[in-house]
């Protein structure tokens, strides 16, 4: 969905440094928001430090929990000394988030491409109920366009009712939920596309064997993600899931309506990130005033942390979490109205992603900050790769092309971050380049890279 | 047609590349964001002059062979000077960037110098046109099918891994000699980097005949490799010395 890289609500009040915004997750306390103090030197620091964290701010915190107060003065002081290594930090935070997304659509691409099942038409979500089978273009279109409206109306009434019930303190409610949905994830997901892969590969495999494999599967994922697990098996968790969620949307989604809700998603994304009203700026910020994580939910985490439990309040007293949340918190929540709301009304198959990661309530004292990214952005990233490489006439080209684009998304949209110090959010550069890329690739390389290649001429 | 050739000429185009990447660049993430945006420089060059071609083969009529081969001709001259346009953007974001990163260091100087940005830009560029001319070809090259089998040159699949290697390696030695030529003030040197990057795609215009092009075309690669390793601070010294195995204490590393 959207990522967010949302800047403590209080964006206007302090100049947003990466250790600030992640210290307050909630409202900053007073005599730690001296970002006054910080301004001159957080300026330049924050340029990068933004950078690699990637929306640092508030959304993170707020999940983070670790609203710590008291660090902002022990982060000044290390700020100084740290600033000689923000520059390659920075950078090293684009690789971070380079990494698990390139695996993801690797792993996105490669299921497309040898495993026919997700490239079938074999009916579509409830949510796009227009069929794109019109003879006529203008009615395909005038189909896709109303199947993105419901989409997109979907995912806002999700958002605003998880905004609500989250005002409403119904934790245990969104809590089930999200457990619920990581089940369904883990397990029947998971099951679908072990059983495809070995059709593909014609491998036989008795009942018994696949319910170790998948129970076993499913069982360390749901402890992986909810509660501890080494970071390596968690990161490839979350982009297992990730993957899976993208082939389902890859495989359900009629083709132009993929397309445009795409780039529906982008714009939404802009405007629920932007404005003032926007669902998920008051969720942050409803989450900053509490002073307490929003709840756990998918983020991707790329540094060492410990797990603290969700609301932990001497996780908030302890330093902060280095961690760069990239708008999970926003993301995550999103993340899950949408696909939560798919999971609950449509068919099993339905996607149902988002799990709450509670276990990524964590807090780094020494540990190298980490990077945090929410999978909605993965899922939405592999989707447009995915169907590139699905659609894009058997055409490898358009499928690097569009890669190259949203890894230059990111690492343009954390520029951005650094450079503007506010919430932004993550998916619209990406995506935009993406598409772009996709339709000159598919229309207009294409036709030139073939001639080219017939006569072997090199240019 | 199997699993032999698509490795072979996998490995044939993209191996040394490759290499070149593993050992100097995936370690250094400033690198690797260098390596990706050079990569979306060249698509974003390529891609403009595609449309240029796209638009002129519309606008002229399909059946008259002559004039479309005339039009290919004009699209991968066009697309040659593009992309060196292009390089030299790239040349002035990377010369910004290198002022940012100056000025966010503590101790005043950056983390990467601009030779060694323009040995990873180059790299990029290389990496990404040799993606392109190659890939579709491995994809094909796992399938069945028989090579030449309407007479065309049954060593299609070799010679254009060849090509493909040399287009990569030469992509990164202009990138050193272009930037080398934006930093000093040396036209000549920018101008050359075009004129053997025409040269180079010229001669593929020659194929089939792959004496006419692979062969001067490597030579064209020797010949720019020793001028950038010879801008890039390197002599005969250090390579004599680097064959030997030995360490040299006093010279300049080759390159930064």
């Amino acid at each position: 969905m959207m990522i967010i890289f949302m800047n403590s609500s209080d964006s206007e009040e302090e100049a947003c440094n990466e250790r600030t915004s992640l210290i307050s997750a909630d409202s900053p306390p007073a005599a730690s928001y001296q970002d006054g103090l910080q301004a001159p030197e957080a300026a330049e620091t924050q340029t990068y430090r933004k950078r690699r964290t990637g929306g640092s701010c508030s959304p993170s915190d707020a999940d983070g929990g670790n609203s710590d107060s008291g660090i902002p003065v022990r982060e000044i002081a290390v700020d100084d000394k740290e600033e000689e290594l923000t520059l390659k930090y920075g950078a090293k935070h684009v690789i971070m988030l380079f990494v698990p997304v390139t695996l993801c659509m690797v792993v996105v691409v490669a299921t497309i491409k040898s495993v026919r099942f997700y490239t079938e038409k074999n009916g579509q979500l409830i949510y796009t109920p227009f069929s794109e089978d019109t003879p006529s273009v203008g009615q395909r279109l005038l189909n896709s366009v109303l199947n993105t409206i419901i989409m997109i109306s979907v995912i806002i009434v999700m958002t605003v009712f998880l905004v609500v019930l989250y005002k409403y303190r119904c934790y245990k409610f969104i809590h089930g939920w999200l457990i619920l949905s990581s089940l369904m994830l883990l397990f029947l997901f998971t099951y679908i596309y072990l059983g495809e892969v070995l059709k593909t590969y014609n491998v036989a495999m008795d009942y018994l064997t696949l319910f170790f494999v998948i129970w076993n599967f499913g069982a360390v994922g749901m402890i992986c993600i909810h509660w501890k697990g080494p970071l390596h098996l968690q990161q490839a968790y979350l982009i297992m899931i990730s993957a899976l969620m993208a082939l389902v949307f890859i495989k359900y989604l009629p083709e132009w309506s993929a397309w445009v809700i795409l780039g529906a998603i982008s714009i939404y994304d802009l405007i629920a990130v932007l404005c003032p009203r926007g669902p998920l700026r008051m969720l942050v910020e409803t989450a900053q005033e509490r002073n307490e994580p929003i709840f756990p939910a998918l983020i991707y985490s790329s540094a060492m942390v410990w797990t603290v439990g969700m609301a932990k309040q001497d996780a908030a007293s302890r330093s902060l979490t280095q961690q760069t949340w990239d708008s999970a918190e926003d993301v995550r929540e999103i993340h899950d109205n949408s696909a939560y709301v798919e999971s609950e009304i449509s068919e099993a198959r339905s996607p149902a992603p988002t799990h709450p990661t509670t276990s990524l309530l964590e807090d780094l004292e020494e540990e190298e900050r980490g990077v945090k990214l929410g999978l909605g952005d993965f899922i939405f990233y592999s989707v447009l790769v995915g169907k590139a490489a699905a659609t894009a006439s058997g055409d490898w080209n358009t499928t690097l092309a569009c890669f190259v684009a949203i890894l230059i998304g990111l690492c343009l949209t954390l520029l951005l971050l650094a450079v503007f110090k506010k919430a932004l959010p993550a998916l619209p550069i990406s995506i935009t380049f993406g598409l772009v890329f996709y339709f000159s690739t598919d229309n207009l390389v294409r036709p030139f890279m073939d001639t080219l290649a017939s006569h072997q001429f090199y240019i | 047609m199997t699993l032999a050739v698509f490795f072979g000429c996998s490995f044939i185009a993209f191996g040394p590349a490759l290499g070149l990447c593993l050992f100097s660049v995936v370690r250094e993430p400033l690198r690797v964001i260098i390596l990706v945006a050079g990569a979306f420089f060249w698509l974003v060059s390529l891609l403009l002059s595609s449309l240029v071609w796209f638009i002129a083969v519309k606008a002229s009529d399909p059946g008259d062979e002559p004039l479309q081969k005339g039009l290919l001709i004009f699209g991968v001259l066009f697309s040659v000077l593009l992309q060196e346009a292009f390089r030299f953007l790239y040349y002035k974001l990377l010369r910004k960037a290198i002022e940012g990163l100056v000025a966010l260091s503590e101790d005043g100087c950056s983390p990467i110098s601009i030779q060694q940005m323009a040995y990873v830009a180059g790299l990029g560029f290389g990496l990404m046109s040799g993606a392109f001319s190659m890939i579709n070809l491995l994809a094909d090259a796992l399938g069945p099918g028989t090579v030449g089998i309407h007479g065309d040159s049954q060593l299609y699949f070799l010679t254009s891994a060849f090509m493909t290697m040399v287009m990569i390696f030469l992509h990164t030695f202009w990138g050193i000699l272009f930037f080398h030529g934006c930093e000093t003030q040396r036209w000549w040197e920018m101008v050359a980097v075009i004129f053997t990057h025409l040269i180079v795609s010229g001669l593929t215009f020659w194929n089939p005949l792959y004496l006419g092009s692979l062969i001067p075309s490597y030579l064209l690669m020797f010949a720019t490799a020793a001028w950038a390793y010879v801008l890039s601070g390197g002599c005969t010294q250090n390579l004599l010395r680097s064959l030997q195995g030995q360490q040299s204490e006093t010279s300049p590393q080759p390159g930064s």
